[in-house]
């Protein structure tokens, strides 16, 4: 009896003399289930309670459909310009010594630090065409704030340390005698970045790349400032569940929550593989 | 940045204007917004600026921002540190699942985050009715910000600590124990002082995200005056009321409170790189 029990235990759990499994793992789980877990398994019920006719009426109209156009599109778009800038500053923050390269370290995570809705007021002021960037764009004919490219720069913000705080590390240990021996064997450096650096940054490179579009995707408090929130031209997705709670449609709220939910997972699952593939490689 | 030609440096005009990109995007993107805050905020000048800081509703939604990061951070803490025990000091199956479930609320919109305690609390469920049977509020009142704001702060701790823990292994503990050390002396003494930096670190980010959360916060507060507002939801009001300048000196403080976060973290990192321990 004892035997098979200790067998079993065996199987689930590797055995170890230090304590506390069973509680800290109990609590763990206690506490995952309560406020993670439950909550949203939720909205999962909540979902299936809503008819199929419903559903398919919410999130197909056009007002719906354009905002999911607008925040796939435009979270792609920033993730693409954080990836490409990321890695220009991941590089310099690893590779380069030069005054000030401290702060500059630490500024890259303000977008984690500074409050979205701090962030959003600051945009607004900023490119609005009164404001300090704004007025420039206005003499070229150029409207930022209240449009779909005022979206861009709040995504471009908050999107910002992902790919930097993921390539970094990559840099950083990277093995300088690769680099020499592609130098020795007579590869020029735009070579040697090309055949030898990029391979073995790429999955970090995409990992920081999913995560800034995952971020994109999600994002409320920055972006409904700048954004002007004008149907079918500059709403986000968040902003109409927000705007279907404030109407009380509970299940036209779930429904587009449940599309968005449904996109953060699969994100979730590629952004882990990606890890576990940049972690193999390395 | 100028070093002798090396075959494995780039060119020196690559250097300087890959350098110059890095400067400008950071300068356009992330100084400037903070800039902004604070010349917005004195442009009246400091009475003026203290004058909206000490108006009453600012330092009511300031003492529920406190009070509500002073609840959900500390129930983040001992989740954080005993989840981290839990998934680094021993083998089981199912850890990377478990990490997974743990890292889940960060890839909420926190939109949705605030809906599904709507959905939970609200009136329309089941749990619901039997709270306003009860005469117990949740949603559109102070336990419904913390509990949100508990969701959004959920993986701050345990993300920081259980890549180091993991990387610190058993042995410590291990020793310890054979010694004759309990459990809880074992923590106390021999990984706490490990993980320390960490710990604040992660205790760091979770206290500015629980002060600095909106979108969770916005959807179950229900913004009622003097009650429900926090401080980024009163920067929210003040703004939508074209008050710029009590909305942007509002928000100085919170940019003050990033900031701050950022140099502790600087501070830390320094630390560590110094005594070469992490």
């Amino acid at each position: 009896m004892a035997f098979t029990k200790n067998l079993n235990l065996h199987r689930l759990k590797s055995p170890s003399i230090i304590p506390g499994f069973g509680v800290t793992l109990g609590f763990t789980l206690f506490y995952l289930a309560l406020i993670v877990i439950i909550p949203l398994s939720g909205l999962f019920f909540t979902a299936a309670t809503v008819s199929w006719g419903e559903f398919w009426n919410t999130v197909s109209s056009p007002r719906v459909l354009h905002a999911y156009k607008i925040s796939f599109g435009i979270s792609l778009l920033a993730a693409l310009i954080n990836t490409f800038f990321g890695l220009i500053l991941a590089w310099v923050l690893s590779r380069y010594k030069f005054f000030g390269k401290r702060i500059i370290d630490a500024m890259v995570d303000l977008p984690f630090a500074l409050p979205t809705a701090v962030a959003g007021i600051a945009l607004t002021a900023l490119y609005s065409p009164q404001g300090w960037i704004g007025q420039y764009a206005e003499m070229l004919g150029i409207k930022i704030a209240f449009t779909p490219f005022g979206i861009l720069i709040a995504l471009v913000f908050v999107g910002l340390p992902f790919v930097v705080r993921t390539v970094e590390p990559i840099l950083k240990d990277m093995e300088k005698e690769l680099e020499e021996a592609a130098a020795s064997l007579g590869a020029s450096r735009f070579q040697t970045f090309r055949q030898v650096i990029f391979p073995s940054i790429l999955p970090a490179l995409l990992t920081g790349f999913a995560m800034s579009f995952a971020r994109g995707l999600g994002e409320y408090g920055s972006v409904i400032f700048i954004a002007g929130n004008i149907p079918k031209i500059s709403e986000i997705v968040p902003l109409l569940i927000v705007v279907k709670l404030e109407q009380y449609d509970y299940a036209g709220a779930t429904a587009i929550a449940l599309i968005m939910l449904i996109a953060s997972f699969i994100l979730l699952f590629i952004i882990n593989w990606l890890q576990k593939w940049a972690s193999d490689d390395s | 940045m100028i070093h002798k030609i090396s075959p494995t440096t780039e060119p020196l005009w690559v250097r300087i204007s890959l350098l110059l990109t890095a400067l400008a995007f950071i300068g356009v993107l992330v100084v400037l917004p903070v800039a902004v805050v604070f010349v917005e905020a004195f442009r009246q000048g400091m009475p003026a600026y203290i004058a909206a800081l000490s108006d009453p509703t600012a330092l009511s939604a300031i003492r529920l921002t406190v009070l509500v990061a002073a609840i959900a951070v500390p129930c983040n803490i001992i989740f954080g540190v005993v989840a981290s025990w839990a998934i680094t000091k021993f083998d089981f199956m199912g850890k990377q699942l478990l990490i997974t479930f743990i890292d889940l609320p960060f890839s909420v919109s926190p939109v949705i985050s605030g809906l599904i305690y709507v959905l939970l609390f609200g009136a329309n469920s089941w749990l619901g009715q039997w709270l306003i049977d009860n005469d117990i509020q949740i949603i559109f009142a102070v336990p419904g910000l913390v509990i949100a704001t508990i969701f959004v702060t959920f993986p701050f701790v345990a993300r920081e600590l259980i890549p180091l823990m993991e990387e610190q292994g058993t042995q410590e503990e291990e020793a310890a124990i054979m010694l004759g050390a309990g459990g809880l002396r074992t923590f106390f003494a021999v990984t706490l002082p490990n993980i320390k930096w960490a710990l604040l670190y992660g205790v760091l980010l979770c206290n500015a995200r629980a002060m600095g959360e909106f979108g969770a916060v916005s959807v179950v507060s229900g913004h009622i005056k003097n009650y429900t507002n926090t401080v980024p939801l009163h920067v929210e009001i003040l703004y939508n009321e074209y008050n710029f300048m009590a909305s942007f000196a509002v928000a100085s403080i919170l940019s003050l409170l990033a900031l701050f976060t950022l140099l502790l973290k600087t501070a830390i990192e320094c630390k560590f790189s110094k005594t070469g321990k992490i």
